[in-house]
């Protein structure tokens, strides 16, 4: 399905765990491409063009046309370079789960990642931290669950749910750092999490695309500064 | 999800669907289910009173519907169909296409009914004055380009192609609730000035057999639905 010669973008941001995904995924597959970072703050022509409907990263171009949404664009990627090592499960059952839990990660449990730093109140920070973690201990079943004793939710290696909830890895440690040392991962709540997240982190696909915890919080602090409204 | 006990021989074929009678995404399933030719048992819950058997299938979301085969649980209309699809891959017809970029796009369509086009008719129909002019806005925007995005259908029938597919049965709502809403609300969603191929679509979906014979009851419909928006703008009033 697809040539050596085949010409392959991603249009994306370092930091963002979205665009993280097809990263990993093209590196699973051994895809070489260009990587087009957006500008902190604006969008370029080509994004504008290529995703007019949510003028959002990630966007893939695979010569030249566009793939949408990340979890989209990592099955894409999965279908089109099929002689590369698998991301989806091979069981039906399995990729169903891997859906349904990437489904609950991006629309349940990441916004609350992003929320509990900004939050207004003591309150509403606790309140988001409660949901993390509520959230952790059901991922951690999962898990269990889904690994069936291998280091992975893929098994043996890394796969969609994986890379799904692996690339939110980054916020997840500066989150941890910017609400004063707060353990959402936790040796004693979430073992095999905790081992699982180590092992991801250090995976060839993974370790050059995944932001330091340093950069990430460098980052978050220009975020928090334009967010807040200009003083008078 | 969990993993339900070890099914006996003779349930391992079974497929079993938890809906209730009313919900949208539930009809999602049972078309997909029924266009496929699969035979089923419907469990049917009274969310108000949510049974075991649902929550110990969706314990995360506790919410329908939920399709089981082979005893194990899978959960997210969308999730289901393309399990469905998988699964009986033999049984036409196609509901999702087979080449990969083709796939992406309908996928694409598919979760911007559910990511955008359905909050945005939701925030119009549960709430009054701003509030709901900005989800009537952003519907009429959503609109807007799932209408541009039919009429590039070279024959424009349905937007899985000549037959439906996932993107049209996410789209189903569309078809017997936009007119409810327009009813209780007051308000036109789809004109014939700015949705003229929306507008034959919806008159071709209800031709479907599947969808035809698979309705909620109307009237019954009406009232849930009215009694809904009487208690979205009651509670608006008791906050004032």
């Amino acid at each position: 399905m697809a040539a050596n010669n085949d010409d392959v973008k991603l249009i994306g941001a370092w930091p963002s765990p979205y665009v993280m995904r097809p990263r990993i995924a093209l590196n699973l597959k051994s895809v070489e491409y260009e990587f087009l970072q957006e500008q902190f703050g604006s969008k370029s022509e080509l994004l504008l063009k290529s995703n007019p409907v949510h003028k959002k990263i990630p966007v893939l171009l695979h010569n030249g046309k566009p793939i949408c949404e990340s979890s989209i664009i990592v099955e894409y990627i999965d279908e089109v370079w099929s002689s590369g090592p698998s991301i989806l499960p091979a069981d039906a059952h399995d990729r169903a789960l891997a859906r349904f839990w990437a489904a609950y990660l991006d629309e349940k449990w990441f916004p609350n990642v992003r929320a509990a730093p900004r939050a207004a109140t003591e309150e509403a920070k606790s309140a988001a931290v409660s949901q993390l973690k509520e959230g952790l201990a059901l991922l951690e079943g999962a898990y269990g669950e889904i690994s069936r004793g291998k280091d992975f939710f893929g098994g043996e290696r890394i796969g969609f749910l994986d890379i799904a909830f692996g690339s939110m890895l980054g916020w997840l440690r500066a989150v941890q750092v910017m609400l004063g040392g707060v353990k959402l991962l936790d040796e004693e709540k979430t073992p095999g999490l905790v081992k699982w997240a180590d092992k991801f982190s250090a995976d060839p696909a993974v370790k050059d695309v995944l932001p330091e915890t340093e950069k990430l919080l460098e980052f978050a602090k220009i975020l928090m500064a334009k967010a807040k409204p200009a003083a008078s | 999800m969990a993993t339900a006990r070890e099914p006996e021989e003779d349930e391992e074929e079974e497929v079993k669907l938890i809906k209730t009678w009313s919900s949208p995404y539930a009809l999602r399933a049972v078309w997909a289910l029924k266009l496929k030719g699969i035979p089923y048992e419907s469990i049917d819950e009274d969310l108000t009173h949510k049974s075991d058997i649902l929550l110990h299938h969706n314990p995360v979301h506790k919410k329908v519907p939920v399709l089981l085969h082979h005893g194990r649980s899978i959960c997210e209309s969308l999730v289901i169909i393309e399990y469905i699809e998988e699964t009986w891959s033999q049984n036409p017809p196609r509901l999702l296409p087979q080449d990969p970029l083709q796939r992406a796009e309908t996928r694409f369509w598919a979760k911007f009914v559910d990511d955008k086009a359905l909050p945005a008719i939701w925030q119009a129909f549960s709430k009054e004055g701003k509030e709901q002019e900005q989800g009537l806005s952003e519907t009429a925007e959503h609109l807007r380009l799932l209408e541009a995005e039919l009429k590039k259908k070279k024959k424009r029938l349905f937007f899985g192609g000549e037959e439906i597919g996932i993107v049209d049965i996410a789209l189903g709502w569309m078809v017997n609730l936009v007119p409810l809403f327009e009813r209780i609300l007051g308000v036109k969603i789809l004109d014939e000035e700015h949705h003229p191929a929306l507008l034959k679509w919806r008159q071709r979906m209800s031709d479907v057999d599947v969808v035809k014979e698979n309705w909620p009851p109307r009237d019954k419909l009406v009232a849930k639905w009215t009694a809904i928006r009487e208690r979205c703008v009651g509670k608006a009033a008791a906050n004032e």
